[in-house]
């Protein structure tokens, strides 16, 4: 290879003449959406035996009443693993000021050791002891349970890693166990087993992150199987959690999930309404431009400049 | 004489009779020593008598610092809390310690010590420095009389005790209101300068009781017992009654005899006095007032965003409340718990839904407090601190840097800087602030004949506007100038050098420089003259350039180095003064009345033209047609003129005179001054002209071009000056606030009509009529402004309203002032001439009230300190009139000419950016 042979090759290589020539390398992103798929199904009525539905509380206050129902859904759309199993509630106010500060974090970390529960009332004590974990928010906790059996084989749901691995880590004891949790007159949610210590009490760390808003989701598990579309899914559920006194309404969803994370209309709906009003907003100031036309550098409206006009 | 200043003409008139009104006598207001109001009473020169120790009079310790140590911390507090917001956040804090708080105290708390702290550590720095200069004042000397050793020893000011005898020396202060006892003068008088009470430059005369005046042995001082019984104190500076009981007799006393703390010894080498006042009670102190705190548009503005925003706080909380109690109500219906998870059956009552609507209201206070952010509490601290810096850029401006006077711009209060930038409309003083108050000597007219070459700058200024070449005209100050004598500008080769003797009226030309020389209230300090208004001492100056010097005065004659003509020497001649008739704004004119070393009677008088040319005589008219013209012109050029005239007085006719005066002059009555003005009236009549004087008040620097900005920046300028309506007018030519291509809108009351009546004397007549016509005169006005507005559509020519002080009285009336006020708006330039300081703080507050624009008022004497303190802000120039104006003011610059930099630059930035913040604050809740 001669001399100005090597040089138009190196020529060649310069993004000038790639421009020149047309060979800019290029890419064309092809985007195809990734549809969050998702089955939403309300369960709080239907599971109530038509006898008790006039008095659903009732119904969910008497413990000698077998709670389990079960469910059938369909799945419309492929859905591929992981599909994560959420618990909706609406009209629940885990925001609620008594009710978020009714915990203690100390003892949650420390335990039975740490006295300083004041802010846990009213469930603070148990014979004199303060309960672990206490508080309101952990004494009402979730308890409606579900498993997913598809064509006689059951769905293996993973029920772990479902909570933040900071809570767990550094928030939740390694070594508090919840040994007198729910031992009480008045009982509240649901009930935990003593010898798991807090921090792998992944239901519990889940529920005790408080939702901001009345009506909130929470994951229950993921099912890591593909869901094919038309498949029959039954879910038998234990329906213990009372939500018929406040008339909340409880759905099970089954999401997959994007990039983006999984379905979350909230982002959406204010994206348009903002983006909708300042077209609006727009509209009128082009309007109003053009009724009441001023032109640049136009000084007359400058306060000094009005009075005089006008006196 | 034209003074800017308001004479005060009680004090002026001590200065007429020295001897002969402190006679023992009883009048009704010298009975009412001893009654209420009237119980002082002073033990002289036995301040450690049990009686004088009971009284417990304070010592003269004097304490203007606003804090003690002992009560800063509460007082400051409360001053903090007299702010909206910081009584909300003091609450808030208070609360946050109970349950109801939605969060911890500190979070409240930090805030709100950190922005009270830093508040109150600017305040104490404030007042750390008061109270230097407090101690500064308490820790000065004076002598004091020792009674043990029969000597005077040196103390501190704060250790006077009431009834001490004290000796002030020349160029000294008076530490407390004294009792002049006697002075190094024989006849027990001294000269007292004022400027630090009332503004004056001029120097008072204060005389002794004649029984006293003649203690001047320190040693005799031992035996001086006397006991005065005397008002109580009070803030009246001219006005003092009280009687002396000394050596069994009673002896009225009177302001001529009381030298008042603040004011300065002057021309006498000391003075013996007793203290009546000390500290607080004195007049000075009793004065004092607190100088009027002034607010920005923006702060006042930032005060309604706050209350909005507490209102939308309170309406948050209610919402919130009102929804919060409804719930919690329903928690808890038919037995059963509805939202179980919260335990309604075992709750507070900040929950408890039996009791909902306790609740509610509790939650209402959580939720002002929840939403407390919207109350920006660090916007208060974040302005301070940027208004902060913005006085040290302000203080620390080269361009406004003066060198001569080594005075730099300072920021007295910093929170007006930002209302520098929205200054509509400048108030202006003349003499002082757009002039120098430097008065040259620069012309005269006698015996119909123009004297004095040259040209001052305005009529070169107007000169160059009319397009004349000025190509032979050469200014004044840079031909031959050999030697410059300062207030003497006066080049002409006919008078100078003595060449005068050989002028056709020679004989006038002499008459007018005697009358110069002698006819004034100067006083000769050493070959310099101290004179209560500038162009006095000019006229004094100038008849000694000429060759008429007057080198002494006493109480009874006045004395003169002169020229014979015959002899052609330079002989002493002593001409009798037998009495001083005063200058008073309302007279307009002072005589005095000698008897020359011929055993003439004189009477001596100079005066506003239009005055003089009143009581000229048939045969004292023979040069009237010129003098006008040449008044005319001189006043054209911008020139301060007055006539000279003088009358020969028959012995029997003054005989007969001084009785009807004396009584007058003694009489106490109420209208005294009235009775005295009349018989003055009466004897100035009849006159012979002389001819005429023209004094030059320069421009300070930088004057016109300043103005022009200001103009150019849309800002209306008023000029508020004691001057007549031609020397204004001038002034505002030579200056550029008035221009030729302006239509000039003149409203005054020297109309034809007017001064017939006057004439006839009926006051209400006047009256009658002054109010209709300044009315039509303003309808004219506005009618004027109107139809070229019609014609000349958009660029409309500017108009400038020139007022002259008597219209004023009745435009500024109730009926016409919202008239008046609508014309002046219109106007780009308002000139008041013959305006008192009393019209120019009214001005001001009508300006600031009913045009409700900003205004911003500049001046440098005690007579501008009112209207510095009405205005929005108030600029004083700390130039050489004394403090007075610059300790009132909100800004001290040293020239006009800042006055651009700091409205222009520093005052537009200033907005900008406390309006830029504001904004952030605010946007970011």
């Amino acid at each position: 290879m001669t001399d100005t042979n090597i040089e138009r090759h190196r020529e060649r290589g310069t993004a000038f003449y790639l421009f020149t020539q047309q060979r800019l390398p290029a890419c064309k992103p092809v985007l195809t959406p990734a549809w969050v798929v998702e089955i939403v199904e309300r369960y709080d009525i239907e599971c109530v035996p038509e006898a008790f539905r006039i008095d659903k509380v009732s119904y969910i206050q008497d413990d000698s009443i077998p709670k389990n129902c079960s469910r059938s859904l369909k799945v419309h759309k492929y859905m591929k693993a992981p599909i994560y199993i959420y618990y909706e509630l609406d009209n629940y106010y885990q925001n609620h000021r008594r009710y978020v500060k009714s915990r203690s974090d100390q003892q949650l970390l420390h335990g039975w050791d740490y006295h300083g529960t004041s802010s846990c009332q009213p469930v603070e004590f148990n014979n004199d002891q303060p309960i672990v974990p206490c508080g309101l928010i952990a004494w009402s906790l979730f308890n409606d349970t579900f498993r997913f059996i598809r064509e006689r084989a059951e769905l293996k749901v993973n029920r772990k890693n479902i909570a933040w691995k900071s809570d767990r880590d550094h928030k939740f004891g390694k070594n508090v166990h919840p040994f007198n949790f729910q031992n009480g007159t008045l009982i509240g949610g649901g009930k935990l087993n003593p010898s798991i210590p807090l921090s792998d009490q992944e239901d519990l760390i889940v529920w005790m992150r408080t939702s901001a808003l009345p009506s909130f989701r929470k994951l229950y598990g993921r099912i890591e199987e593909d869901l094919d579309a038309d498949d029959d899914v039954v879910v038998h559920l234990m329906n213990n959690y009372n939500t018929y006194s406040f008339g909340g309404k409880k759905k099970l969803v089954l999401s997959t999930s994007s990039w983006l994370g999984g379905k979350n209309d909230f982002l959406g709906l204010a994206c348009v309404f903002v983006g909708a009003s300042s077209l609006i907003f727009a509209m009128v100031f082009m309007l109003l431009h053009l009724k009441y036309r001023r032109p640049f550098g136009d000084t007359s409206y400058l306060p000094w400049n009005r009075k005089s006009l006008s006196g | 004489m034209e003074m800017a200043r308001l004479r005060k003409r009680r004090i002026h008139f001590g200065k007429l009779c020295s001897f002969p009104c402190c006679r023992p006598t009883s009048t009704d207001e010298h009975a009412q020593t001893g009654q209420k109001g009237f119980s002082r009473v002073v033990y002289c020169n036995e301040p450690d008598s049990p009686e004088q120790l009971r009284l417990k009079y304070r010592r003269n310790y004097v304490s203007t610092a606003k804090y003690t140590v002992a009560n800063f911390i509460p007082k400051s507090l409360f001053e903090q809390f007299r702010r909206v917001a910081n009584i909300y956040f003091l609450v808030v804090a208070c609360v946050s310690f109970t349950s109801l708080a939605p969060y911890s105290a500190p979070s409240i708390l930090v805030p709100l010590i950190v922005v009270i702290g830093g508040t109150m550590a600017k305040e104490g720095v404030e007042d750390w420095k008061r109270r230097q200069q407090d101690i500064e004042a308490n820790n000065r000397k004076v002598e004091f009389y020792d009674r043990n050793s029969c000597s005077f020893r040196e103390t501190k000011w704060k250790n006077l005790c009431v009834g001490d005898l004290v000796k002030v020396h020349t160029d000294e202060y008076f530490p407390a209101d004294l009792l002049l006892i006697s002075s190094s003068y024989e006849d027990g008088i001294c000269y007292v300068e004022t400027s630090n009470l009332d503004g004056e430059s001029n120097l008072k005369l204060k005389h002794a009781l004649e029984m006293t005046s003649s203690l001047h042995d320190e040693k005799s001082l031992k035996d001086f017992r006397a006991v005065i019984r005397c008002e109580d104190p009070n803030e009246h500076l001219f006005s003092f009654i009280g009687t002396m009981y000394y050596d069994f007799q009673q002896y009225p006393l009177s302001p001529k005899q009381i030298l008042l703390r603040g004011s300065k010894l002057k021309n006498t080498h000391y003075i013996y006095g007793a203290v009546i006042f000390t500290g607080h009670e004195t007049k000075v102190m009793q004065n004092a007032i607190d100088p009027p705190s002034k607010r920005t548009k923006i702060e006042r503005r930032m005060d309604k965003i706050i209350y909005v925003l507490f209102s939308t706080l309170i309406l948050v909380s209610f919402i919130g409340s009102l929804f919060f109690g409804i719930e919690t109500k329903k928690d808890f219906s038919g037995g059963n718990y509805r939202r179980w998870y919260l335990r309604p059956d075992s709750t507070t009552v900040f929950f408890d839904p039996r009791r909902a609507s306790v609740a509610a209201f509790l939650h209402f206070l959580t939720g002002l407090m929840l939403y407390g952010y919207l109350i920006p509490i660090s916007l208060y601290v974040s302005i301070e601190i940027c208004k902060v810096l913005q006085s040290i850029f302000i203080n620390q401006d080269q361009d406004m840097y003066d060198k001569e006077t080594d005075r730099p711009a300072h920021a007295r209060t910093s929170n007006l800087n930002e209302e520098l930038g929205q200054v509509h409309i400048i108030l202006s003083d003349k003499t002082g602030t757009l002039t120098c108050n430097s008065m040259e000597f620069v012309k005269c007219s006698i015996a119909g004949t123009a004297y004095g070459r040259g040209m001052t700058e305005v009529e070169i200024s107007l000169a160059r506007k009319r397009g004349e070449r000025l190509t032979e005209l050469m200014p004044i100050d840079t031909g031959e100038s050999k030697k410059y004598v300062k207030g003497f500008n006066f080049r002409d080769e006919r008078i100078m050098n003595g060449q005068w003797v050989n002028e056709p009226h020679s004989d006038f030309i002499q008459k007018f420089f005697r009358v110069l020389a002698t006819c004034h209230t100067v006083v000769p300090v050493g070959t310099d003259y101290e004179a209560e208004s500038p162009d006095e001492a000019a006229f004094v100056i100038a008849a000694r350039e000429v060759g008429f010097q007057f080198f002494e005065r006493d109480q009874t004659s006045i004395k003169l180095h002169e020229l014979d003509l015959r002899s052609g020497i330079t002989v002493d001649r002593v001409y009798k003064l037998l009495h001083v008739l005063e200058f008073s704004s309302a007279r307009r004119r002072m005589s005095v009345i000698v008897r020359n070393p011929e055993n003439q009677l004189l009477l001596l008088v100079k005066g506003a033209d239009s005055v003089i040319f009143q009581r000229l005589s048939e045969q004292g008219r023979v040069f009237e047609a010129q003098t006008k013209e040449h008044i005319e012109k001189y006043s054209e050029a911008g020139l301060r003129t007055l006539a000279i005239a003088y009358r020969e007085l028959g012995e029997d006719e003054y005989t007969r005179w001084e009785q009807e005066f004396m009584v007058a002059k003694t009489s106490l009555s109420a209208d005294q001054d009235d009775l005295v003005d009349k018989l003055a009236d009466w004897i100035e009549r009849d006159l012979i002209l002389l001819g005429a004087t023209a004094v030059e008040d320069k421009l300070q620097k930088g004057v016109p071009e300043c103005i022009d900005k200001l103009a150019r920046a849309r800002i209306g300028i008023w000029v508020l000056t004691g001057d007549k309506r031609g020397t204004a007018i001038n002034i505002g030519y030579a200056c550029g606030l008035l221009r030729h291509e302006m239509k000039q809108i003149v409203i005054d009351l020297e109309l034809p009509e007017i001064e017939a009546l006057e004439r006839h004397g009926d006051k209400e007549a006047i009256a009658r009529a002054s109010v209709d016509s300044v009315k039509g005169q303003i309808r004219k006005g506005k009618k004027q402004i109107d139809e070229a507005k019609k014609l000349v559509n958009g660029e409309a020519p500017e108009f400038g309203l020139i007022i002259d002080g008597k219209s004023l009285t009745f435009a500024l009336d109730k009926d016409l002032v919202n008239c008046f006020m609508e014309l002046a708006m219109r106007c780009a330039t308002v000139i008041c001439c013959r305006s008192s300081p009393k019209q120019k703080a009214i001005v001001t507050r009508l300006v600031k009230s009913k045009a409700g624009k900003t205004t911003l008022a500049i001046g440098d004497g005690a007579n501008d300190v009112s209207m510095l303190q009405e205005a929005d802000i108030g600029v004083g120039i700390s130039g050489v009139e004394g403090m007075q104006a610059v300790m009132a003011s909100d800004f001290a610059i040293a020239q006009f000419r800042f006055l651009e930099r700091l409205l222009l630059v520093h005052g537009h930035w200033c907005y900008r950016r406390i309006a830029m913040m504001v904004k952030l604050f605010l946007s970011s809740l």
